[in-house]
């Protein structure tokens, strides 16, 4: 027998509310397997407009993208690969909200031990970070970030990653230099269902052979080159 | 008001592995159990099917299948003068936050701690005195012996399906087994897992060097398996998606593939899901629990009596839902007096970056525990008289499955974070950047423990609990001296660079990704006075109240934990059944 079953409780909730009905959900007398209850891969992302960013900060993503993952003889630079793409998609959901994240309390800055304190989201961050590095290009310069040389441009996230330029007090330059590595590196080297790392240049690029789950006939091929063709969650689902 | 379900003879708190092991042994002896899990149900083929398993944006990076802090994380400080502010963000402590708990992402290594590690006092006593003992240590034994836990965990081995290949069988010493293990009754229920190149090169530098190499054991079927149960497993892929991620191919031990389908079928069990326990209710008397109060996904509150409960959630949760009950008394550091929140411990993990010239180490294809170690520098198993620490750390490879984004930063030192040197880096570390892990003992510290933070809440407005930790200086000289020996073995292995890594030097910080084996804080014991458990894991406060995991152990082990906390699991339900059913009262009296 396999059933599901769940307690309700009107009295307790009165009759006039839209709340959800309160629920344990109670599972008992077998495995409680549904049909349509399967997990699937993510959809792929949306295609059109923007979800989060403006396009303004779309492009500045895009050359930081470029300088970060350049353009070679291994691989297409980031930009081409959708790691803009991929960054405006993430901060319009859950991780860009910070939704996961302990968010209560009071924010207190602690030791470095204690790690990060801010009430700022990713989201947060990439809106007030950049706009604080355009405003300091256009003292510099006159121009926005995405306006400059390429050469200019990795000077500039060079003095970031060493927490050497100052993008005035709200901003914590060296948190936002490492969020926008640690981005443009996942959107680069994570699914393509996510999309970035178009047609898997990163995994052809690395040798990654991909949303793949069964080596058993490679076992045998210890340390050989094995080349293999990768494939992608989105491969899987077509 | 709460509204109050029917009673049931236990109320098992967390379906983890402790919770469904003893639940199986339990509903078996014909009682009536509730289980209460804070997450969902889960299930192997609805979801994370291979399919969807393997993708490390959602699993490992974002860490999905883990309990969000958002629920509920810690406060966290190194000693007392600082304030304790939460962990806001994902960090090591790992908690599970389904149907199956950690069990269903853990990465599957199967192990038994040493003999010494349960007697760690009377044993460092008799072999070098008592002078040994560094200061403020807290070195105690466990009130339970591995002889007596060894039928437990053979228990465990088998209905886990674990993978590996006995050293000690019998009073035998087999080869390419561990030498320094404990005596086993029997071997493992399945051989040990394929080697890698990565293994096979770790296994002949370390030969050549004296010691004593041999697969880790494997929460992986290396073959088909049915387990007592009657449940299925199929042979691992090696597809390296274990860690952070579930098995959609019932290959690797989880409740979820091991117990829970057995389980399931029994019509006197019962899982409340998506359902938090806030307080275990104390009866009139102040000598027993009548059961606990849960919140369920709507923030409405419920009472779940019951004759027996029993705590099998996370270790800090367990010690945080006694200190949230007023179940025993709470540790104070400054008197040194009172159990709950004390012995609190963590590892120390400490190794060695591995940088090779020319390698396909194709370490994308491996499995979550699919390891080479040697034991020579763990436990008490080398002479420790001209040392100035005790304990010590099991040292391996592990060929676990190499992913894109989580490897990127694994490049030789000096090497640029990104552009065109960093492609160029990472393309070639792809292959040849590796580890040795040096998994220490730790030992307590009377500076360092649990209890509930004075300010900051969970999303239900309970306090969370307050860790405050830092390394001991026990800690440190161990780490260190396993750092310089997995340098040795580096080299031997023919690694081009070879750089010590120690996450004992500096302060402890739960950023710092070491193990996520945290232990402790409601330790058992022969001595009320220092422990909240009798041998038993019985509450010496209240005799219908058991509390499993790794909240029980008073010292950690080079070790992970799960074969240790399954073993102790499945003893305590013999004591409930064999002994408790038939007098209700303390096993064990002081």
């Amino acid at each position: 027998m396999k059933r599901r079953e769940f307690l309700t409780s009107f009295a307790a909730l009165g009759v006039a509310t839209s709340l959800p009905i309160a629920r344990a959900e109670v599972v008992t007398g077998g495995q409680p397997w549904e049909s349509g209850t399967a997990s699937t891969p993510p959809a792929p992302p949306r295609q059109g407009g923007l979800q989060y960013l403006t396009q303004h900060e779309f492009d500045t993503v895009g050359a930081i993208a470029e300088r970060f993952i350049p353009a070679d003889e291994l691989s297409i630079s980031g930009k081409e690969a959708g790691c803009a793409t991929f960054i405006d998609r993430q901060l319009a959901g859950d991780y860009g909200n910070a939704a996961a994240l302990y968010r209560l309390g009071k924010f207190v800055k602690g030791t470095p031990e204690q790690g990060p304190q801010s009430p700022l989201t990713p989201a947060q961050r990439y809106r007030q970070g950049l706009a604080a590095l355009d405003a300091y290009t256009q003292r510099q310069s006159g121009k926005p970030f995405v306006a400059l040389p390429g050469a200019e441009q990795d000077r500039l996230l060079h003095a970031m990653e060493a927490d050497a330029l100052d993008l005035g007090p709200e901003v914590e330059t060296k948190v936002l230099f490492e969020l926008l590595l640690q981005n443009v590196r996942e959107g680069f080297l994570s699914d393509p269902i996510y999309g970035g790392n178009k047609e898997m240049a990163s995994w052809k690029m690395i040798g990654f052979p991909g949303a793949r789950y069964d080596f058993r006939d490679l076992l045998s091929k210890k340390g050989q080159k094995l080349n293999i063709i990768p494939t992608s969650l989105i491969d899987n689902t077509l | 008001m709460n509204t109050i379900r029917p009673k049931a003879d236990v109320v098992i708190v967390g379906l983890g592995w402790c919770g469904s092991l003893i639940a199986e042994e339990l509903t078996r002896a014909g009682l009536n159990v509730v289980a209460i899990e804070r997450g969902p149900w889960f299930e192997t083929a609805t979801d994370f099917p291979p399919s969807v398993d393997t993708d490390e944006l959602r699993w490992d990076t974002r860490r999905s299948m883990l309990l969000p802090p958002a629920v509920e994380t810690t406060t966290f400080r190194n000693n007392r003068t600082q304030q304790a502010l939460p962990t806001r963000d994902w960090n090591l402590n790992e908690l599970g936050y389904n149907v199956g708990g950690s069990g269903t992402h853990w990465a599957g290594m199967a192990w038994r701690f040493l003999p010494f590690d349960f007697q760690p006092y009377s044993q460092t006593v008799a072999r070098y005195g008592k002078q040994k003992i560094a200061e403020g240590l807290i070195l105690q034994d466990w009130g339970v012996t591995y002889d007596e836990l060894e039928p437990f965990y053979d228990r465990f081995e088998k209905i886990a399906g674990v993978s590996g290949k006995a050293g000690k069988l019998k009073g035998e010493t087999i080869p390419e087994g561990n030498p320094f293990e404990g005596d086993r009754s029997s071997d493992y229920p399945l051989p040990p897992l394929e080697g890698m190149r990565l293994t096979d090169i770790f296994r002949d530098a370390t030969k050549g060097m004296g010691l004593n190499p041999f697969m880790v054991p494997a929460g992986q079927a290396s073959r088909a398996y049915v387990n007592p149960l009657g449940v299925r497993m199929g042979p691992c892929t090696y597809c390296g998606y274990c860690l952070y991620y579930g098995c959609g191919n019932f290959s690797k031990s989880s409740p979820n593939a091991c117990v829970i389908p057995a389980l399931m079928q029994r019509e006197n069990f019962t899982v409340l899901t998506d359902s938090a326990v806030v307080r275990v209710n104390k009866a009139a008397d102040g000598k027993t629990v009548t059961g606990v109060t849960y919140v369920d996904k709507n923030k409405k509150e419920w009472e779940q009596p019951a004759g027996i409960v029993v705590l099998s959630a996370f270790q800090m949760q367990n010690v945080r839902l006694l200190l949230l009950s007023k179940i025993g008394k709470p540790y104070d550091p400054v008197s040194k007096t009172g159990v709950v929140g004390r012995a609190y411990s963590f590892q120390t993990v400490s190794g060695a970056s591995l940088f090779f010239e020319d390698e396909n180490l194709n370490q994308y294809i491996g499995a979550g525990a699919l390891s080479q170690q040697v034991d020579d520098y763990n436990g008490d198993n080398f002479d420790h008289s001209d040392k100035d620490f005790i304990g010590g750390a099991g040292i391996l490879v592990v060929a676990r499955g190499a992913r894109p984004i989580g490897n990127a930063d694994a490049l030789p030192p000096g090497t640029p974070r990104w552009g065109k040197a960093w492609k160029q880096a990472y393309t070639h570390a792809f292959q040849n950047a590796t580890f040795i892990f040096g998994q220490g003992t730790s030992f307590s510290h009377e500076d360092y423990y649990l209890d509930l933070d004075p300010e900051y809440v969970d999303d239900n407005g309970n306090p969370l609990l307050r860790v405050t930790f830092d390394y001991n200086d026990n800690d440190r000289r161990s780490a260190a001296f396993i750092m310089d020996r997995s340098v040795e073995i580096g080299k031997a292995m023919g690694a081009k660079t070879v750089i010590g890594t120690n996450s004992a030097s500096g302060h402890y910080s739960p950023y710092n990704f070491a193990s996520d084996h945290t232990i402790g804080g409601a330790v058992m014991g022969t001595d009320p006075k220092t422990s909240v458990l009798n041998r038993y894991q019985q509450s010496w406060d209240a005799h219908n109240l058991f509390v499993l995991g790794a909240s029980s152990f008073p010292n950690n082990a080079g070790y992970n934990p799960t074969g240790t906390i399954g073993a102790l699991s499945l003893w305590t339900a013999k004591a409930i059944i064999e002994q408790y059913l038939k007098n209700p009262g303390p096993l064990v009296k002081v």
